[in-house]
């Protein structure tokens, strides 16, 4: 993994990546719902992206931490459903982890990273296996020990192995044993802002 | 799908500007989504808060008023609502008495409104919450999501509202509420999927000729599939669902609730059929409501609700109301 220094304007890419990728997503992220959810995952993350993007485009935080808290903020204020809570938060709290350090390494990303991801399984009280957005989180933060691209490949790969799990949270667990053989649109966003990290590292 | 739209980004905000011209008794602040009775906050009385997606009307908008919500926050169509909203509301209704939050059991609503209330007791508004799972479709364990609110979400926020509106406190309000969740138990069947204006097409795929027992009202498919049943059969299997959750020793409250789609001419020929099972099961029945009250948008089919009520939760639910979607007198 690089040593490179990730600054504020680095983080303002990503997110602004983010945004594009989850824009050019968004169908295959409501088609992904519509069996074993509510069919607006895509709808939902596309508004609350978009908002990220208007906020970094015109009043860019000064730091790696500032982008974060303030994208998270600005999630939970215009996701709704469980989305914006959980994804607000991995943001937020990653955010705070950064603090006030004008840059960062790419491990010290990492780590904050995987405090945002200790503090969604927190909120939404559940574990990697309960196909949530844990079961890419959690495998996408740990391949950033190795680089950007492993992690957007673990992360990818999580999601993908959803598909045979038996939901336990969020509206997928409604469906018991019917939630089996469907991949998980939380995880697969998930794994779309690690693909926008990789993407901005190029 | 032919929907009566102008575009699917701003069907929420539409609709409350209808709301806002059908209702001048109602503050509708389209922009940041609340609904507030205009004689909010109503001096010595606990105010009374719920919200959840749209797509469920007249839930929860359509009960703003005397005798129910002081509030409520739509979200986008099956979406629960932001934080911000819930806040703004309770700031607008709290008289000082203290604010009760009805959340529907879903992940969404319950960390929503869980960060709104956070955030409201820094304002200094004194908020207690309480959640609503009612739908006997879901099994209750810690590895699940737990029961989803449905219908008795209408029962308690009528008889929470007439308890505020009455003068009770914030603690003794809440445990009615409480105590009407504990004794409501729900079961839902879809005659079809239904179709959000995002998306444009049926949610799930139901062929002709089948229905889905248990579902939600979110237009996530049920449990179970079976070939097309009578109502007769229907109703044996709803009540019975519900009754083996809740053995009721008190006459019970009935609500036959149309999901959005299924004419009232079907909804009360089903409520005879209910009335049926429940004489043949020895459950008495203290009074009836019939109609679409907890919809998942066009969806087509009903949900049973019961509610086992003891004269003060009876008398609470005979007490005036006056909303746009329930309405009755002295």
């Amino acid at each position: 993994m690089s040593e490179t220094a990730l600054d504020a304007a680095f983080f303002v890419r990503w997110m602004t990546a983010a945004a594009a990728v989850i824009d050019r997503e968004a169908e295959r992220l409501t088609e992904l719902d519509s069996p074993i959810g509510d069919a607006d995952h895509g709808a939902n993350m596309q508004r609350g992206f978009v908002a990220v993007a208007k906020m970094v485009e015109t009043e860019p935080p000064a730091t790696p931490g500032g982008v974060l808290t303030a994208a998270g903020r600005q999630l939970i204020s215009s996701v709704g459903g469980a989305s914006g809570p959980l994804y607000g938060t991995l943001l937020r709290r990653a955010g705070k982890a950064l603090g006030d350090a004008p840059q960062v390494s790419a491990q010290e990303l990492r780590s904050a990273l995987g405090a945002g991801v200790d503090a969604v399984g927190q909120l939404g009280g559940s574990a990697p296996g309960d196909k949530t957005m844990l079961d890419a989180l959690v495998p996408g933060v740990a391949a950033l020990a190795t680089s950007f691209d492993a992690a957007a490949e673990a992360a990818e790969g999580g999601a993908l192995a959803t598909v045979p799990i038996l939901a336990r949270k969020g509206r997928a667990s409604y469906l018991g044993e019917r939630s089996i053989g469907h991949q998980d649109p939380g995880a697969t966003s998930s794994a779309l802002l690690f693909s926008a990290l990789a993407e901005v590292a190029k | 799908m032919r929907m009566l739209i102008n575009v699917a980004e701003t069907v929420v905000a539409d609709a409350l500007r209808g709301m806002a011209a059908a209702h001048p008794e109602l503050v509708v602040d389209a922009e940041n989504r609340v609904i507030v009775r205009r004689d909010a906050p109503v001096a010595q009385k606990v105010a009374l808060v719920s919200g959840g997606g749209s797509g469920h009307e007249p839930l929860h908008g359509g009960f703003v008023g005397p005798g129910m919500l002081d509030a409520a926050c739509p979200g986008e169509v099956f979406t629960s609502p932001v934080p911000d909203q819930m806040v703004r509301a309770a700031a607008a209704v709290d008289s000082g008495n203290g604010v009760l939050f009805i959340v529907k059991n879903y992940t969404g609503d319950v960390l929503n409104f869980q960060m709104a209330a956070e955030l409201a007791e820094d304002e200094g508004v004194q908020v207690a919450s309480v959640l609503v799972n009612d739908d006997v479709a879901v099994i209750d364990s810690t590895f699940t999501a737990g029961r989803r609110g449905t219908g008795a979400t209408l029962f308690v926020e009528k008889i929470a509202g007439a308890a505020a509106e009455e003068g009770m406190p914030l603690e003794r309000v809440e445990a009615l509420a409480r105590q009407v969740v504990a004794s409501s138990r729900s079961f839902g069947v879809a005659l079809s999927a239904c179709t959000t204006p995002a998306k444009g097409s049926p949610t799930f795929d139901l062929p002709a000729g089948e229905l889905e027992l248990g579902v939600g009202i979110h237009g996530e498919p049920g449990r179970e599939r079976r070939a097309m049943m009578t109502s007769r059969e229907i109703a044996d299997f709803a009540v019975d669902a519900v009754l083996e959750d809740l053995d009721p020793r008190l006459p019970v409250l009935v609500l036959v609730n149309g999901m959005g789609a299924t004419p009232l001419l079907e909804l009360y020929g089903f409520n005879a059929e209910v009335r049926r099972v429940l004489d043949e099961r020895g459950v008495a029945v203290a009074r009836t409501l019939v109609g679409n009250y907890v919809t998942s948008l066009d969806m087509a089919g009903c949900s049973v609700t019961l509610c086992q009520v003891d004269g003060e939760l009876l008398r609470l639910w005979d007490a005036p109301v006056e909303t746009a979607g329930l309405r009755w007198g002295r």
